[in-house]
């Protein structure tokens, strides 16, 4: 059973999305993604100031196993990306909730109450199983 | 459900993700691969290669008929125990799979894959035809490997002072018994260690010792990065049927001398050793972020082209390398696409790291 915590939202694609305090959104992959991946031994991160639209990919992690696109939750511009996965990727799946991938200012705040809620990704997970 | 060996059970409660191999329920890794290699070129791990296929051979004709069967020589196996790397061709001088061979007390002993298992029985049943030689499959045996330059010393304090003193005396490509088991100085993975191989009801108990020592198990991703490191082809990636040994690094596993021993593919392959447009299988560098994988087009500027056949990160070098067949004209720089982009690469011998050492 992978770890899904209650305060996020997530995509069907296996992002998760976290509402910060000052509005903006950061975004990282769940655990039941890092655990389908296997050992992460690179992410490539969007550069700063690239906009967005919701569902596109705006970068990769690579695994021993596969290169997967990371898609971006939700429309708006990268604000932040996250270095040290650059340089320690074996941070995504240690602790995959704190391993946050790039910062985004949202479009739309709208969108992130049309992603899944835990219930919804959870039961979304065991239906791919 | 695949086959399963007598460590499953042990496999799910140490936490593996069990995947698929050949028709077996084999473990991927405990955890991490990347941990489980560090772990193996550090110090030592456990692998579970129960799934392979230990054959005894014996009879009158037992030498002559593995000088006619492989394409290195047994006569080669001059001490008891001594063990050698051979591939097994077909007429065609294709490589049916590739194996060891140890000389033992009562003939040989031969291990070959698990994925092609009932085709080598097939193959060799019917080629004992007209020889006065029987085959014998130990079922009743379980095979497991400890690698790493702490296993032969951590194995050793840990059995019967007979079998420490055996593991002690080995030779490297060496085995020989002690009681019921078979202790050899082989492996899989470029480092020091062994591969024993005993009674199966003996198995589960053993393996859950070596891990109550602090041996970790060690699962096949593990195993794959660590074979590749070290340059050892993966039958069925990196060689088939349709491959020449000649075309697979293998060519120093030919015994073409004496030149009056036929065996099977020596006509097909003495035609291709005088060709000088063979492909040839080298290894390859990824300098950049990336991770090179199997099938991946290889383009070399001028001379054509060719395709990895293994492909992997490697966790002792931090970066990706690769195996890979390419023209025989290949100098030391080539380009290989990854998912629409071409990226540099550095071409180099087939073997990255030894004994824990970079070599490239």
């Amino acid at each position: 059973m992978s770890d899904i915590p209650n305060e996020l939202r997530y995509s069907a694609s296996h992002e998760w999305a976290r509402l910060e305090a000052d509005g903006t959104v950061s975004v990282g992959i769940s655990d039941h993604a890092q655990a389908a991946l296997g050992d992460v031994v690179y992410v490539e991160l969007p550069d700063v100031g690239l906009e967005f639209e919701a569902g596109q990919p705006a970068g990769v992690v690579e695994s021993v196993k596969a290169a997967s696109d990371i898609y971006s939750p939700l429309s708006g511009k990268v604000i932040a990306i996250n270095d040290a996965l650059t340089d320690n990727p074996e941070l995504v799946n240690a602790s995959p909730y704190e391993s946050w991938f790039f910062r985004i200012k949202p479009a739309n705040p709208a969108e992130l109450e049309a992603l899944l809620d835990a219930a919804a990704y959870q039961a979304a997970c065991t239906a791919d199983a | 459900m695949g086959q399963r060996t007598p460590l499953f059970d042990q496999h799910l409660a140490f936490g593996a993700k069990m995947v698929d191999f050949g028709g077996w329920d084999m473990p991927l890794h405990y955890g991490s691969q990347v941990e489980e290699h560090h772990q193996v070129r550090r110090d030592c791990g456990v692998f579970d290669v129960s799934h392979m296929t230990i054959l005894d051979i014996s009879g009158p004709q037992a030498k002559v008929w593995l000088q006619y069967l492989l394409a290195n020589d047994v006569a080669r196996l001059s001490f008891n125990g001594k063990a050698l790397y051979s591939a097994m061709l077909n007429e065609a001088g294709g490589v049916i799979d590739d194996l060891i061979v140890y000389l033992t007390e009562t003939g040989y002993r031969m291990v070959v894959n698990a994925a092609t298992r009932d085709k080598d029985l097939a193959w060799l049943n019917a080629q004992t035809a007209g020889f006065e030689v029987s085959l014998v499959q130990r079922t009743d045996l379980t095979m497991l490997a400890v690698q790493g330059p702490q296993a032969r010393a951590k194995v050793a304090g840990l059995v019967s002072s007979a079998r420490a003193a055996l593991i002690d005396s080995l030779k490297p490509f060496q085995g020989l018994p002690e009681g019921d088991w078979f202790i050899a100085r082989t492996g899989y993975t470029g480092e020091d260690g062994l591969e024993i191989m005993l009674p199966s009801a003996e198995a589960s108990r053993f393996f859950n010792e070596l891990v109550g020592i602090g041996i970790a198990p060690i699962g096949l991703g593990a195993r794959d990065t660590l074979r590749l490191e070290a340059g050892m082809n993966l039958y069925g990636q990196d060689m088939s049927e349709s491959v020449s040994p000649l075309a697979a690094n293998m060519g120093w596993t030919i015994a073409w001398e004496p030149a009056e021993r036929n065996f099977i593919g020596r006509a097909a392959l003495e035609a291709q050793r005088h060709q000088t447009d063979l492909p040839k299988l080298v290894g390859l560098v990824l300098e950049e972020r990336g991770v090179l994988r199997a099938h991946q087009l290889v383009k070399v500027a001028g001379i054509g082209e060719g395709e990895i056949t293994s492909g992997t990160f490697s966790p002792t070098l931090g970066k990706s390398v690769a195996m890979a067949r390419v023209p025989a004209g290949t100098a030391d720089r080539a380009e290989v696409e990854i998912r629409g982009k071409c990226y540099p690469v550095r071409v180099v011998q087939p073997t990255f790291v030894r004994h824990g050492k970079i070599l490239v």
